[in-house]
């Protein structure tokens, strides 16, 4: 008969694996320091292999063994024949497949592996890609085998609609997906281009071709594999609308387009002989080569920023010298270059005109629907459509009110105004953590709509007052504007951009928590500034006014700063030219 | 084990091998007991085997056999003062045994290329003589099925001798229209007949139900090896569909609009949480409550019949306790809750055997209990007489119900059955990407009253057919005969020559169609018996496990209430044995010595088997 079996008491498991994990620590330890010495002495053998294996095996994350291998392997290449190195590089190959068991996410395993792949002189691509499928399937998010991946996929050249079945596979055992959706977004642009009137085929080889940057190749997909994507992504969000990985696909897939680089504005204002440039980005002129023609003169003119905090901006000014566009009865022709984007734009100054602009206007160029693709309009309201189906399923759902939103913007901004504050109030109470941003959002879709109508209005006067504005943007847009009301909002600062408003005679911004007012800077045209009920409260947060030479009346009622002692003298030292100062 | 080394004394005897007496054993061997475990049959696993294609002939052979009376022998002589004996019987619950073969005895002939005109032409030939062969079959209809079974049972294996009357038309037809496939002959089906291992029940594992509870536990799980059912199908006005139950089927499914995917997805996150609204339904029909949900019939149809697997009327209590059991086995182990034995579900109660032997206990196949031994005064079971008239004393007796005569068994209702049909196949009832699927079926009632099916189809990648066929298990509780049960089903999903032509599923090799006791009426205790025997009921109906393990830890409770139920086994490395000095030894010489001591206790256990199987 067998002896009855008796189970070992854990303190005395707990010894022997302390004892282990000492025996162990003394062997690594020892094998550390013969690999460093053999390493010092330029031992490249078959020994410094084994040794540094051994190692690696337990740690494959110590970065100089791996140099030191690699060392020994490029020594080996010299001196074996083809055949033997081919064996040694596969044994390496499974030796590092041993070494992804014990970690999957070791960077230094991974770029040996790759390292290797590209040395073997010849590579098993197929196996290559089989072992990525494998670790992609025990951990679809392992980030460091997508990066390898990439590397296979462009070494043996996989065809791109192979590709696209991977990603199609993967998603399909689970959308949660990042990495897969945003593969698709490179592979489809390769695979089905916007354009079919394009003389070349559809690139085969992802090796021929690598996916583009964004600058050199557009982004675009051809409508009908979009519908096909759009079927696809909405199936993920209506099966689970609270994954952000298939949203953030859908915005991919809707916002496409982009916009055309252009000098948008040009203002010459004959009083102050200066000329203004606004572009549709924001560019740093020293590097975007800018010349100003002036009755096909090029001129020699200082660019600068509207504000010194500004390396990049998209508004530039610069001042002509003295005298050369005051006379009144003269027509002056002026052209502004942008050398880096071949384009250009003129200006015509006639006679007895103190001031003249040329620009494309917001409404133009479909300015604020660039944020999704000038999608023909069918597809798009199908999509609203669908996204309001899921919204009547799941009211609160935050990224189905998103899309919306973003939808209905690109749809008509102006004629769904109401809903879509409708649906800011309603995320800003279903997800309260990003209530500032819902805010900022908001406060930039209203500052949109305003532009609009104060375009289709043909005025220079902008007008948003108690909108609940949160922060100020498109300021670039406003180049032109002379009276600006921002009153009753929740604005708390102008900032450095509002000194793009060059025009500007009149800035009411009454009833806000304004503390700061570092935009008003340099404004060669303010006269009048309204801040009543704010929050400016010291002498110095009114500085940047000294910089608006024109500045006659300022109302300061009901700001801390009027409870400063002797402030009215302060004011009248620190603002000579303000004639009516409201305290 | 040779019966004279017997040991006189033991703490259990245990009769029968099902599931629950080997839990028991398994049990009662962990904790020290001295177990002996027989069974009359010559196979483990009594009505849970598995058999291979040829074994399952032989057993179909065993039971159309009249059941020779036995020789009831007088052991009163090895009586002693104030026993008396209990005779144990043998009646065997399986009824309506019925085979049907529908391929052909021999290979067909090789289609070479350049004959195939002709053999076709044959072959339509055949097939319009055939047809109307069967029309005339059908006119006369119960007198043929009649003649049918009677031929079956007399010789069931072989069926085949007839190949004229029994070959197919739609194999004709399926050769037509796919000339390269070759319909596997019966022939070969015997010939790989050791690739079969076809249960006599069909159950499946919830992956967080108790069986899989207890072989974790035990650790008994490092025997046996699991395949996940990898979909869930469900037959619908008259189509095969699949059952979306996980995100990832849900978002792949096409045959759901978008709407209904988030319904069906909201109405699963949310039915986990027990709500007022639910609550409001309790004793209300489940589908009144899912009619409310407002989730539209395809979902409803998914909800009762497939993921809940109950029916229209269950109360809403019980619906959603399914629901969520259901729910809570996903993504356990895979896309599906469900688990299957690799080489078949008769591998359970063999590992426990096995478990049971590795922990002393001893084996004996081929070797019953004749009667047992009563105290008189106290009504206990002092001991049993073996079939081989030796005396053996034990403390408690374990058997198996089918054992015991009726006349001692307290059954609250008339004993209900279950109707069982096996199905070779030569196709997937729902062809997909991979040929490797392992399918839950659910077929609602086809007609009103008629029973629920539940059918699962296993490929051969789970060890329990050869490549080429798909074997298929229907179960259902028995409203009449199992053919009467089940032949409807078979017929609409599968092609045999009582389909209509219309009728496109995979054809049907051989069937098997038999009735089988439904053990789920049974107490373990509470019978007219001593009051130390416990009886073991044999399958379920359920799909799961349950009823077999609780039945089996109620006995270990009663028998040794203080004791663990089932704990894990130690690993080799943890184990040394008395006498071994532990103070001298390494910690890496006692795994060696352990994992010896244990390897040749396995080898033993196996090569006891082994011995047993070549004795027959």
């Amino acid at each position: 008969m067998h002896g009855r079996v008796k189970v070992k008491s854990t303190a005395q498991q707990e010894e022997e694996k302390r004892k282990e994990r000492e025996k162990k620590l003394k062997v690594y330890l020892a094998a550390r320091d013969a690999c460093f010495s053999k390493r010092k002495e330029g031992i490249w053998d078959e020994g410094a292999l084994q040794v540094t294996q051994q190692l690696l095996s337990s740690n494959p994350d110590f970065g100089t063994l791996w140099n030191y291998r690699r060392e020994t392997l490029m020594h080996l290449e010299t001196v074996r024949d083809e055949d033997e190195v081919q064996k040694i590089y596969e044994a390496e190959l499974s030796f590092l497949e041993s070494c992804l068991k014990v970690n999957p996410k070791s960077y230094g395993s991974w770029h040996h592996r790759g390292w290797v792949s590209n040395r073997l002189p010849r590579p098993d691509w197929a196996r290559e890609l089989g072992l990525c499928d494998r670790c992609l399937s025990l951990d679809d998010r392992n980030f460091h085998c997508w990066d390898y991946r990439r590397v296979v996929v462009k070494m043996s050249g996989v065809p791109v609609d192979q590709e696209l079945a991977f990603t199609d596979r993967l998603i399909g055992s689970n959308f949660s997906n990042y990495s897969s959706w945003h593969y698709r977004s490179t592979l489809l642009p390769l695979l089905h281009p916007e354009s079919p009137e394009e003389p070349a085929p559809p690139p085969r080889r992802a090796s021929s071709s690598p996916p583009p940057s964004p600058q050199s190749r557009s982004h675009r997909v051809c409508e009908e594999q979009l519908l096909k994507e759009y079927e696809l992504v909405q199936n993920a969000f209506f099966t689970d609308p609270n994954d952000q990985s298939a949203w953030f696909y859908y915005r991919w897939l809707l916002g496409r387009a982009e916009r055309e680089e252009i000098i948008s504005c040009m203002f010459v204002s004959r009083e102050e002989e200066r000329v203004s440039v606004a572009f549709s980005r924001a560019v740093n002129v020293s590097s975007a080569g800018l010349l100003l023609v002036l009755d096909g003169q090029p001129q020699r003119v200082e660019w600068r920023s509207v504000h010194p905090r500004f390396k990049h901006s998209p508004v530039w000014i610069c001042d002509l010298a003295p005298g050369t566009i005051s006379d009144v009865t003269n027509e002056h022709n002026l052209t502004v270059h942008w050398m880096e984007k071949h384009t250009h734009r003129d200006c015509a100054l006639y006679t007895g005109r103190t001031e003249s602009w040329c620009r494309d206007s917001a409404t133009d160029q479909e300015l604020f629907r660039s944020d999704l693709s000038v999608e023909k309009t069918s597809v798009l309201q199908s999509e609203l459509q669908s996204c309001n189906q899921l919204r009547e399923l799941e009211p609160l759902n935050k990224w189905c009110l998103l899309t919306i939103i973003l939808l209905m913007r690109a749809l008509d901004p102006l004629g769904y105004e109401k809903e879509t504050l409708a649906h800011f109030q309603t995320l800003e109470e279903v997800d309260s953590m990003r209530s500032a941003y819902y805010g900022d959002l908001c406060s930039k879709f209203m500052i949109e709509n305003t532009i609009l109508k104060m375009e289709y209005a043909e005025v220079r006067v902008f007008s948003i007052s108690d909108k609940s504005l949160t922060t100020l943007c498109h300021l670039d847009q406003l180049l032109l504007v002379t009276h600006i009301n921002l009153s009753s909002n929740q604005l708390h600062r102008l900032p450095p951009q509002f000194a793009m408003l060059q025009c500007l005679e009149v800035l009411e911004a009454n009833n806000n928590s304004i503390e700061n007012l570092e935009g008003v800077y340099h404004l060669p045209k303010l006269e009048e500034v309204l801040l009543k009920n704010n929050k400016i409260s010291t002498l110095a947060d009114l500085e940047p006014l000294a910089s608006c030479p024109k500045l006659k009346r300022l109302d300061l009622r009901g700001n801390p700063v009027t409870q400063v002692a002797n402030v009215e003298a302060e004011l009248t030292a620190l603002l000579p030219s303000v004639v009516d100062l409201l305290l | 084990m040779a019966t004279e080394d017997l040991p006189s004394e033991f703490d259990v005897v245990i009769l029968g091998t099902g599931l629950a007496e080997s839990v028991v054993a398994a049990a009662f061997s962990r904790v020290g007991q001295r177990v002996l475990h027989l069974d009359r049959r010559s196979y483990y696993a009594g009505h849970w085997a598995s058999f291979t294609f040829n074994a399952l002939l032989t057993w179909i052979q065993q039971h159309h056999e009249e059941p020779q009376p036995e020789e009831v022998q007088d052991w009163s002589s090895l009586l002693e003062e104030g026993e008396e004996l209990i005779p144990l019987s043998n009646s065997d619950s399986i009824r309506n045994l019925q085979v049907f073969c529908f391929t052909s005895e021999e290979d067909e002939e090789e289609e070479s290329p350049n004959t195939t005109e002709e053999e076709r032409g044959g072959a339509d030939e055949d097939a319009v003589r055939e047809t109307s062969e069967t029309e005339s079959a059908d006119s006369k209809d119960e007198e043929t099925n009649q003649k049918t079974e009677e031929r079956e049972e007399q010789a069931p294996q072989t069926k085949g001798e007839e190949p004229e009357a029994d070959q197919p038309t739609p194999s004709a037809a399926q050769s037509q229209s796919e000339p390269t496939k070759k319909k596997i002959s019966y022939t070969q089906l015997l010939k790989e007949g050791r690739r079969f291992n076809i249960d006599l029940v069909s159950k499946l594992l919830f992956s967080r139900g108790s069986l899989v509870d207890l072989l974790i536990k035990s650790n008994v799980s490092r025997y046996a090896e699991f395949k996940n059912v990898t979909r869930i199908l469900t037959y619908r006005h008259g189509q095969v569909e699949q059952v979306p139950c996980s995100r990832a089927d849900v978002f792949a499914s096409r045959q759901l609009s978008v709407v209904e995917k988030r319904k069906l997805m909201r109405f699963l996150t949310s039915c986990v949480e027990e709500t007022e609204e639910q609550r409001a339904y309790h004793g209300r029909p489940y589908l009144e409550f899912l009619c409310d949900q407002q989730l539209g019939d395809n979902l409803q149809h998914f909800l009762i019949h497939s993921i809940a697997m109950v029916t229209e009327d269950t109360p809403t209590e019980d619906g959603l306790a399914a629901t969520r059991h259901f729910l809570r086995c996903m993504g356990r182990y895979g896309n599906t809750p469900f688990l299957f034995p690799v080489y078949g579900l008769g591998e359970i109660p063999q590992c426990f055997c096995r478990m049971c032997a590795v922990f002393g206990g001893i084996y004996c196949l081929r070797h019953s209990v004749s009667c047992l031994l009563v105290d008189k005064e106290t009504n206990r079971c002092k001991g049993v007489i073996d079939s081989r008239g030796h005396r053996i004393s034990c403390s408690h007796f374990v058997v198996e119900e089918g054992f015991v005569g009726t006349d001692r068994k307290r059954l609250a209702t008339p004993t209900r059955y279950l109707s069982r049909a096996v199905l070779i196949t030569d196709n997937s009832i729902l062809p997909g990407n991979s040929d490797q699927q392992v399918s839950m079926v659910t077929v609602p009632p086809i007609a009103a009253g008629g029973p629920t099916v539940k059918m699962v189809e296993l490929c051969p990648s789970t060890m329990t057919c050869m490549p080429g066929t798909y074997l298929v298990h229907l179960t259902c509780q028995s409203v009449g005969s199992a053919f009467d049960d089940l032949s409807p089903v078979v017929t609409r999903m599968f092609r045999t020559p009582q389909s209509h032509d219309q009728v496109t599923g995979p054809s049907v090799l051989w069937c098997l169609y038999f009735n089988m006791a439904d053990g789920s009426g049974l107490e373990v205790e509470g019978h007219d018996l001593p009051s130390n025997v416990f009886l073991c009921s044999g399958p379920d109906g359920a799909l799961g496990h349950e009823h077999a393990v609780r039945q089996a830890e109620s006995i270990f409770l009663k028998i040794l209430p203080e004791e663990d139920f089932c704990p894990p086994a130690p690993n080799p490395e943890d184990i040394i044995y008395d006498g071994e000095t532990t103070s001298s030894t390494t910690g890496e010489e006692e795994k060696e010595e352990g994992e010896r001591g244990e390897e040749e206790k396995e080898k033993e256990v196996l090569e006891e088997k082994q011995s047993l199987q070549a004795e027959e």
